[in-house]
């Protein structure tokens, strides 16, 4: 399989397994489960109705749900079977894979512009930190609200809790890489030192202006 | 926000150490308002000018160059004793080791500064204990530093810094000898004070506490290269942003 077709799996075997926890809890319909799943999630990754449906229908052949009847509005109810509760449980037992990891497109922004002739890579990494740390920024404001909305309701409402761990989840992912892209300039600096204290005209690690051997962390 | 004026002005701001061969361009023409109910965030890598910045904004050092201006006053042509008087009055300073007085209690530490300005003993007491409460800290006024814990201390040194009528508090990496739950704390008093009329500045090379500022500023080499600015956060995940 290639790293794009391994990636989209991995998103629908994800909905798949939503959908079935959110099952597990009693019958649902489709655009229900669609509500519950992105309240959880607060809406990270948007589903639509026709998503839903599509892994309904393939979870159906699979043996996993049934359809159970329809509620008062006429609405298609589905229930979770028993080897829906089997897949579920070994689900939550297994760690998510990650031996093979997901193409990055930073990464490899990067790795292509070291040295990439006209690219001064030290703008790419700024231009990406600004864009990190400003998508930081408003995560953090959301979490705030977040936390607001937890201290002050009634009681720890299941899907605030749960939209909480998403946001910190966004917040540690993305302070990761604002470190990673301080430890590419350090890194990038360290060397090109390096190179210009052997060799008069470095090429490595291209342009690389106003810096001088100043201490980084 | 515009129509305000700001709490700090720096303008064309530079700071040269030493001469001769041995000069070093620590700040080179900074400019930077920062407005009430502001918080700003200055990032960059160790040399990159940051502290050097906020002591200059502080009147603990002067520019070779440049206005730094607090509270529609220039501090940097201002007598000493007018000095003195406005880092009294209109500046907090809060420090990475808390910098309490070990021998003061909580309340004392934060009346001090008042008390310093001519404020008599008893209303400063007062408008400690007033300040300590609105932090959710009148717990901790009887009690002393080393009774403490360290974020516990770091938000009685925020209560401090803005005692009184002061607006401006600046922030050298305040949360740096903390775990990051505790620093998450003292970052959660310093933003709701900016959420009520304060200006702040915090000097961090953490990404995950610059980024409770309104903007962050990156410094390199002394010179300003890049800000954000704030932006609608709710539009964030609605958008092809959740797309990423």
């Amino acid at each position: 399989m290639s790293a794009w077709a391994y990636s989209v799996y991995i998103l629908s075997m994800s909905i798949r397994h939503g959908l079935l926890a959110l099952l597990e809890r009693g019958p649902r319909y489709g655009s229900q489960l669609r509500t519950e799943f992105e309240s959880r999630t607060g809406s990270t990754w948007p589903l639509n109705v026709g998503q839903v449906y599509t892994t309904l229908s393939r979870l159906e052949r699979d043996g996993m749900v049934t359809q159970d009847g329809e509620d008062e509005a006429g609405h298609a109810l589905y229930s979770i079977t028993d080897s829906g509760r089997e897949e579920l449980r070994s689900w939550f037992e297994k760690p998510v894979d990650r031996t093979s990891p997901a193409r990055d497109e930073l990464a490899i922004k990067l790795a292509m512009a070291v040295g990439a002739p006209g690219v001064d890579i030290r703008a790419v990494i700024q231009s990406q930190r600004h864009h990190t740390v400003k998508a930081m920024q408003d995560y953090t404001r959301l979490k705030v609200q977040a936390l607001a909305a937890l201290e002050s309701g009634p009681s720890r409402e299941r899907d605030d809790v749960a939209w909480l761990l998403v946001l910190e989840q966004l917040i540690f992912q993305t302070e990761a890489e604002a470190r990673w892209l301080d430890h590419c300039e350090s890194r990038l600096i360290r060397l090109s030192t390096a190179v210009g204290e052997n060799r008069p005209a470095p090429t490595a690690a291209a342009p690389v202006q106003t810096v001088g051997p100043t201490p980084l962390h | 926000m515009s129509t305000q004026q700001p709490v700090l002005r720096l303008q064309n701001l530079t700071r040269v150490h030493g001469s001769g061969a041995t000069e070093v361009h620590a700040l080179r023409g900074i400019d930077l308002d920062v407005f009430p109910g502001e918080l700003v965030a200055v990032m960059g890598p160790s040399g990159s000018g940051k502290s050097t910045l906020l002591t200059i904004a502080g009147g603990l050092d002067t520019p070779t160059s440049g206005r730094v201006i607090v509270e529609n006053t220039d501090i940097t042509t201002a007598d000493r004793k007018a000095l003195a008087a406005l880092r009294r009055r209109s500046i907090g300073y809060v420090f990475q080791d808390y910098n309490l007085i070990p021998a003061l209690t909580a309340a004392e530490n934060v009346a001090l500064p008042r008390e310093l300005d001519g404020t008599s003993a008893r209303k400063a007491r007062g408008e400690a204990l007033a300040a300590l409460q609105e932090m959710d800290l009148g717990h901790l006024a009887d009690r002393f530093p080393d009774e403490m814990s360290g974020g516990q201390q770091q938000r009685v040194a925020i209560a401090r810094a803005l005692v009184g009528d002061r607006r401006l508090v600046l922030a050298d990496e305040p949360t740096g000898a903390l775990d990051s739950e505790t620093g998450e704390s003292v970052l959660a008093l310093l933003r709701s004070r900016c959420d009520a009329g304060a200006a702040g500045v915090l000097v961090t090379h953490e990404p995950r506490f610059a980024a409770w500022a309104d903007r962050v500023v990156f410094l390199r080499d002394g010179a300003v290269v890049d800000q954000t600015a704030r932006s609608e956060a709710d539009s964030l995940l609605s958008g092809q942003a959740a797309e990423r």
